[in-house]
């Protein structure tokens, strides 16, 4: 029982960082109706720029308080991927969006590798250990079910995200004209909006959520690395289709809901194959759900759309 | 053969036979003169004969019936790993390559019906995407399966595998001819990569043009009128899976002869997306294009390592570009690149059934 619970938890923190990743892909996704394949690598040039700025800044001005540091350095990462997000957008999928589909897919897919390549030639094939600005001492919050501050945290910030966003999108003018420019392009164009300047405007949104992801990453397990992005992508691109690409909410209930299955699968994984199986094995469960989902239910849970349209 | 040898520039649609002379004559010749400047190209050579091989498996799936595969390299690897455990000691069974290497080919074939069939309904990104988590999933288990039973020897890989012996000659060592004149291994690989590709190509010829080619790019123009004219597309999809796959599992298969060892290493998603660019890059569809872009994307960066890495040493005193970042850099700009200026790929494919670049909806996204 303990262990289930101390699962669940560890599934809620890790959850929570694929659907704040994840709502990026569902928003370029919901307008584009494209898979920003480049989305995790965001993530990880995010972590690896907080990395420097932190690093520098430890150096530069010494003797603020670790939570200083911490939210200078997000501060730094944030703009950094926001620029990159409106330049991919800009330069790659802006020319290709009348094109057929499996141009702007393969551009993607170059994208990604591309931000890859860069972060190896700028920060090297090693693993930088991330500062550890904030607690990782476990904390004992019910009888012997334990959480770091650190996950806390990162509960805690992602949930903000996440309330921030569906603030913006709901509340707001560029919200609606959001919503209006996924729903039809031409129409919301006709109505008056700049729809290349929403467009623009989902991928910096959904970049700069992208660098907080990678910021709580890299503190969650003190390293970054320039591949880093690779797997937190797939996983909430997974928890994306699992909640029903293009829905916000969705995105939010597939981040937790694969968390969950990740952290209670790794758990157990090695009871229930006999030993044949163990937690390093750990990544095969998003690719058996995303295979599961598409194939027995392609909207997702809480997705309308058809999802043959590619 | 016609098409390729038309390829070659100037000769090509003047003078087709002797640009096909020409072109026998490349093949023959070039381990040879690659071999003037060092084993090392004759080697890169070889392993530009097992890219062809894979390119054109994978335009099966990708340029002829539309279905864009990510997790290729798993059948690459399937046919690897066959002839590593059928053919070394780790297990201690050694069988003969007749044997090994259609068993590879058949269990390669096995892996694409199993990656097919459950991705029926699917096309385009989603495709994509469950490609790739097949091969990851392939990645994973060759990583891990390890205990209760050692099956992979995890990342250390197998090795001490058996070479290849045709006709009584063990293609591992030298040919020994008389005192004076012996052929080594490495061009012994060379000469039977080529045969493998030769009769590839002409296999994939008759395909194209055959019920199923046409069947196949009637899928990938318009999967719906396909159906409705009676083409039986759950089965024809699948024997595109199946059959691509064959051609990765027999490369995979020759790889593992040739390199002696296997270890998941070899069998990453960025090989995968090489040999994707390789398509990209020569011309989806076109098997000109794709032998032209698999040669292309294997030798530049090679070319480059030799030219990028010596002008550093030069101009800063120090390597900052190594040969593998570099061949990732040059992946990734020529897939984005060539997507935006050139979608067609180097050489367009000629009938409209196979150029991408006419196909599917030219509306914007709703």
């Amino acid at each position: 029982m303990q262990t289930l619970l101390q699962q669940i938890i560890n599934g809620l923190v890790v959850g929570s960082v694929y659907a704040v990743v994840a709502l990026g892909y569902t928003m370029v996704y919901g307008i584009l109706g494209l898979i920003n394949f480049a989305h995790g690598d965001v993530l990880m040039v995010g972590a690896l720029v907080a990395f420097s700025a932190i690093s520098f800044l430890q150096i530069a001005v010494p003797g603020l308080s670790p939570i200083t540091y911490f939210v200078l350095g997000l501060l730094v990462a944030m703009p950094v991927c926001m620029l990159i997000g409106y330049t991919i957008e800009r330069t790659a999928y802006r020319r290709l969006r009348n094109a057929p589909r499996l141009a702007p897919l393969i551009t993607a897919i170059g994208v990604s590798f591309l931000l890859q390549t860069l972060a190896m030639i700028i920060w090297g094939r090693s693993y930088h250990s991330f500062p550890q600005l904030i607690q990782t001492a476990p904390v004992e919050i019910l009888g012997g079910v334990f959480m770091t501050p650190v996950q806390m945290t990162t509960v805690g910030v992602s949930a903000a995200m996440m309330v921030g966003l569906i603030v913006l999108v709901t509340k707001t003018n560029m919200g609606r004209a959001m919503r209006a420019t996924a729903e039809n392009h031409r129409v919301a164009s006709l109505m008056g909006v700049d729809t290349n300047r929403i467009i623009a405007m989902t991928f910096v949104i959904g970049s700069a959520l992208a660098a907080v992801a990678g910021v709580m990453i890299a503190s969650n397990y003190g390293v970054a690395h320039y591949s880093m992005g690779f797997m937190p992508g797939l996983k909430a691109f997974t928890a994306a289709v699992l909640g029903g690409i293009g829905n916000l909410a969705g995105a939010m209930v597939g981040g937790i809901v694969l968390g969950l299955v990740e952290a209670i699968g790794a758990g157990y994984i090695e009871t229930w194959s006999g030993g044949w199986l163990n937690s390093s094995y750990q990544d095969i469960f998003a690719f058996i759900i995303l295979g599961i989902v598409l194939i027995f239910r392609p909207t997702g849970l809480l997705g309308e759309r058809v999802a043959d349209r590619a | 053969m016609n098409d390729i040898s038309q390829a070659i520039p100037y000769l090509g649609k003047r003078n087709p036979k002797a640009a096909l002379g020409a072109l026998v004559a490349l093949a023959v010749l070039s381990p040879f003169v690659a071999g003037m400047f060092g084993n090392t190209w004759v080697r890169i050579l070889d392993f530009a004969m097992l890219y062809i091989l894979l390119a054109i498996g994978l335009n099966l799936v990708v340029g002829f019936a539309g279905l864009l595969d990510l997790g290729y390299i798993a059948f690459y690897a399937v046919g690897a790993y066959t002839w590593a455990f059928l053919a070394s000691p780790h297990f201690g069974i050694h069988l003969p390559f007749y044997i090994v290497l259609p068993l590879g080919a058949a269990f390669a074939a096995l892996a694409g019906i199993a990656l097919g069939f459950p991705t029926l309904r699917l096309r385009g990104d989603y495709l994509a995407i469950v490609t790739l988590g097949f091969g990851e999933i392939v990645r994973i288990f060759m990583n891990n399966l390890t205990h209760p039973v050692n099956i992979t020897n995890g990342p250390q890989g197998i090795d001490q595998i058996d070479g290849m012996s045709l006709f009584g000659v063990e293609i591992n060592r030298s040919l020994v001819l008389t005192e004076s004149l012996q052929i080594k291994s490495l061009y012994l690989y060379y000469f039977v990569f080529l045969a493998a590709v030769v009769l590839a190509v002409i296999l994939i010829k008759r395909i194209q043009v055959s019920r199923i080619g046409r069947a196949w790019a009637a899928i990938r123009d318009d999967e719906l009128a396909a159906k409705a004219i009676g083409i039986n597309t759950r089965n024809l999809k699948l024997l595109a899976f199946a059959m691509g796959a064959t051609f990765g599992g027999v490369s995979g298969g020759l790889f593992a002869a040739f390199q002696g060892f296997v270890s998941p290493e070899s069998f990453t998603l960025m090989e995968s997306i090489a040999i994707l660019t390789m398509i990209v890059f020569g011309g989806m569809g076109n098997l000109a294009g794709v032998i032209v872009g698999a040669l292309a994307l294997s030798f530049l960066p090679e070319v480059l390592r030799y030219i990028a890495l010596p002008v550093q040493q030069m101009l800063f005193g120090k390597v900052y570009l190594d040969p593998e970042v570099l061949r990732m850099l040059l992946l990734s700009l020529a897939m984005i690149l060539m997507m935006l200026l050139k979608p067609a790929g180097l050489i367009p494919a000629q009938a409209r059934y196979s150029r991408a670049d006419l196909l599917g909806d030219k509306e914007t996204a709703r």
